[in-house]
């Protein structure tokens, strides 16, 4: 029996292998669903929503969501946009974020996305929340002004015996992400790095670094994001 | 202190998948979780401290600083306030002489808001180290207060007599009543428990049982109502070494309060009704997540189990079936509405925050710990042993055609007889309402479902409740035209929702928050039309949620701005279409205070 599927994307005929997740499955076929939470070969949470779409009229994250035979996904359409563009404002608005003082500015998918959708005014009022600036660690530095709580470094960084090195705390309106004191102490330059690659916004930047590439030739200031999976 | 510490872990195996037991374990020993104890467990159960953490902060009844000798936890839902909860609040405060949040300078008392506590029957109501006072006035705190100071044990401190039934049990001691107003199959006194184990399971195979089951067309009790049949089956033919049966217990749902009356008065036939569940899907744990604010009734609980045991309904070869084996234990929660979801639920026992999973896989394929596993509410599992013992063709018999059964009903908020109602389901509101005692010609809404579900106008009354017009879970608050509308029942709704979120979702997060502003600049008489426009097109976008919390946190405005249009309208200015939100003295309030200026706002 074959382990490749088919399904529909907005009425496009699709294939993939059987258990791969819309998500991916779309890449493959050179479609593009926005994600921000989701990162390649790390298990997927789901807790962006932004690559939301509806699966049989049913609305899904397309990132957890593995492809069945003749599914039928609605991807591109007005509305789905249109909620994935409120996502994007109300991750601007819960917390602070100043892109043009920022360092990730050009490398932010946050932002990357925003333009993508074409965001201008959000339209929910700004919160304009009192958040910190952790910066106990030796190597990184973790701002919780632009954390969006996706949870990336929780699920990709643990130390070589698999112990979670950033967790939740709290939940809520007040949930933020909290770095373990002696395990984060202990990061090896790699880990440290990764954690700041991984990172989808300027929320965990690196120590005694920054500017390296000049804002104008960062990666979003020259391709629209998602542009390298629909040129496919 | 490090004995206590080292006790506990060692109670629980140094199982890190416990970490909620000992939590909850050191928690009611120390008042608190100090730090150097959270730095104990993390090192003896092999995890990161940050883990300790953050399963701690999650839970609403885990403190990190002190919680006074005598914490008080006032319940602060909506019906708690149409009883008269301000005015006992305020007794507290002038008492003691603090605020709600805090704990009083000698540590001696606690005060603090906690969520729905299942007592809306007998509002206002608190918990007083885990201990429920209920019917509470300002008289009644200042007798609490005068017993705390005189350094009674909070045991010591009920003056009423116990409550009925086994709430007076030696080992409840309680004043809860149970307020059981109409009785069925489930609450009905005919039941020798372990009938269904003795007389019927050894002449049936599990596939007999699933089917007669299914034949009764039950469905789930919780308020999602899929078929309790085909969850068993699906559980069944599963791959998986272990399976385990979960029970439901931890109704968190404002306004509901039925779980705690069975939990009380019908806990065999909810264990027997486990059994029957773990042998129709080869299960041999069953596990019942009961709500931190039922902690009263373990010690009952725990003895009713070992009772089981020895009587051979519990164990090994259980009703002399031979490899039959099937055990229960109990899991207490910590207060956290969003672990009702059952993936959270399950996330919530293997000790962890209690975020709802991705789905699929559903638990009954991957469950507790990867295992396939069943959840079911309390109501349902007690359904099915009713259900084996008459068979599923008498079961399907009440009730409607798509909605078969008894249904019990939590009714309370304006009514003389609030309580426990068992009815078949295809009652109308209305008959409700005449069985509760409300006065009808003065009732302006019914909330039907809880917080989760919908609130009705009268122009409603005659729907009828059933999986296929109002679904429910059973809550049903009854608000006559006495109260605001919007301001008593939709605003603490909404801050309900924002404050049980478990923030994973940026939707369920964010919005009922956001939502929560406009409602009140509506109320504040600062809203344009727009406002009102915003409000349905914001509660649209929480329906891609992941878990139904998220999904329905929008229902109370967005069913009332259905339903009560008119009383959104009421409060908006009319003469404006356009409103920049801008606060100009708000706005430079800061910077003027800060150089001494008066502001010329002209």
């Amino acid at each position: 029996m074959s382990t490749l599927v088919k399904f529909k994307i907005d009425g496009v005929e699709c294939m993939a292998e059987r258990g791969t997740y819309i998500v991916e499955a779309a890449r493959e076929n050179g479609i593009y669903i926005p994600t921000l939470c989701n990162i390649r070969g790390v298990k997927p949470r789901g807790s962006c929503r932004i690559c939301t779409v509806l699966v049989n009229s049913r609305p899904m994250s397309a990132c957890t969501t593995p492809v069945t035979d003749g599914m039928e996904i609605i991807n591109d359409t007005p509305e789905i946009n249109d909620t994935r563009k409120s996502i994007i404002e109300v991750l601007f608005v819960e917390g602070n974020h100043f892109c043009p003082s920022c360092e990730k500015s050009g490398n932010c998918e946050l932002q990357a996305l925003a333009y993508r959708f074409q965001m201008m005014v959000p339209r929910f009022p700004y919160i304009f929340p009192n958040k910190t600036v952790d910066a106990s660690n030796p190597k990184i530095i973790k701002d919780h002004n632009r954390c969006i709580l996706c949870k990336r470094c929780i699920r990709a960084i643990k130390t070589d015996d698999g112990k979670n090195v950033f967790a939740f705390k709290k939940r809520g309106m007040k949930l933020e992400i909290i770095i373990d004191p002696e395990l984060g102490d202990n990061f090896t330059d790699e880990l440290a790095q990764k954690a700041v690659e991984i990172c989808p916004v300027g929320a965990i930047l690196p120590r005694e670094k920054g500017y390296q590439i000049p804002i104008g030739k960062r990666k979003y200031d020259q391709v629209v994001i998602g542009s390298d999976i629909e040129k496919k | 202190m490090a004995t206590n510490v080292q006790d506990i872990i060692t109670k629980y195996n140094k199982d890190k998948t416990r970490l909620m037991d000992v939590l909850i374990d050191v928690q009611s020993e120390h008042g608190y979780i100090p730090k150097d104890i959270t730095k104990e467990i993390a090192r003896e159960l092999d995890i990161s401290h940050v883990d300790v953490e953050q399963t701690m902060s999650f839970y609403h009844f885990f403190s990190e600083t002190p919680t006074g000798k005598y914490a008080i936890f006032l319940n602060d839902s909506a019906v708690a306030n149409m009883m008269g909860r301000q005015k006992v609040k305020e007794t507290f405060e002038r008492e003691t002489g603090i605020k709600f949040g805090n704990v009083t300078p000698d540590g001696a008392i606690g005060l603090f808001d906690t969520s729905c506590i299942g007592m809306n029957d007998q509002e206002p109501a608190a918990l007083i180290n885990g201990r429920v006072f209920t019917n509470l006035t300002p008289f009644r705190v200042k007798e609490i207060l005068r017993d705390i100071k005189d350094g009674k044990a909070v045991e010591e401190m009920y003056s009423a007599a116990f409550g009925d039934g086994e709430n007076r049990n030696e080992l409840i001691k309680s004043v809860v009543q149970n307020n059981i107003r109409k009785k069925g199959p489930i609450l009905s006194e005919d039941y020798t428990p372990g009938i269904v184990i003795w007389k019927k399971l050894p002449e049936m195979t599990p596939e007999q049982v699933i089917d007669e089951v299914k034949k009764s067309n039950i469905r789930g009790r919780g308020g999602a109502g899929f078929p309790t049949g085909l969850k068993w089956e699906f559980c069944r033919k599963a791959a998986g070494e272990k399976k385990y049966i979960f029970c439901n217990a931890d109704e968190g749902e404002p306004g509901t309060f039925k779980d705690r009356v069975i939990l009380t008065e019908r806990p065999k036939l909810l264990f027997e009704g486990m059994v029957i569940a773990g042998y129709a899907v080869g299960a041999t744990e069953g596990i019942v997540y009961v709500r931190h604010e039922y902690t009263y009734l373990k010690n009952y609980l725990e003895n009713l189990l070992q009772g089981a045991r020895d009587r051979n309904l519990l164990g090994k070869n259980i009703g002399g079936i031979e490899g039959f084996d099937f055990d229960i234990r109990l899991q207490f929660g910590a207060g956290a509405y969003v672990c009702g979801e059952e993936s959270a639920l399950i996330e919530s026992s293997e000790g962890k925050r209690g975020e709802p999973r991705d789905r699929p896989p559903f638990p009954v394929e991957k469950g507790y710990l990867g295992m396939p596993t069943v959840v079911n509410n309390v109501e349902t599992l007690c359904s099915v042993v009713k259900v084996l013992l008459n068979g599923g063709e008498w079961y399907a018999k009440f009730g409607t055609k798509d909605s078969s059964g008894t249904k019990l009903m939590s009714i309370s908020g304006d009514c003389k007889y609030p309580g426990v109602y068992e009815v078949e389901w295809g009652f109308s509101v209305k008959d409700i309402l005449e069985m509760a005692g409300a006065d009808e010609d003065r009732v302006q809404a019914v909330q039907v479902g809880g917080p989760s579900g919908s609130l009705i106008g009268p122009d409603e009354f005659s729907r009828t409740l059933c999986f296929a017009d109002l679904a429910t879970g059973g809550s049903l608050i009854i608000i006559d035209n006495s109260r605001d509308l919007l301001t008593d029942i939709v605003l603490n709704f909404t801050e309900f929702f924002v404050e049980e979120s478990c923030g994973s979702c940026s939707t369920c997060r964010n919005i009922p928050n956001m939502m929560k502003l406009k409602l009140e600049k509506i109320l504040d008489a600062r809203g344009i039309a727009q406002d009102i426009t915003d409000l349905e097109e914001w509660g649209k976008v929480l329906k891609v949620s992941r878990c139904g919390l998220g999904q329905t946190a929008g229902n109370p405005i967005l069913t009332s701005i259905k339903n009560f249009r008119h009383l959104y309208e009421e409060k908006i200015q009319k003469d404006k279409d356009y409103d920049t939100e801008f606060d100009m003295a708000a706005a430079v309030k800061a910077s003027c205070e800060a150089a001494g200026r008066i502001p010329n706002l002209n």
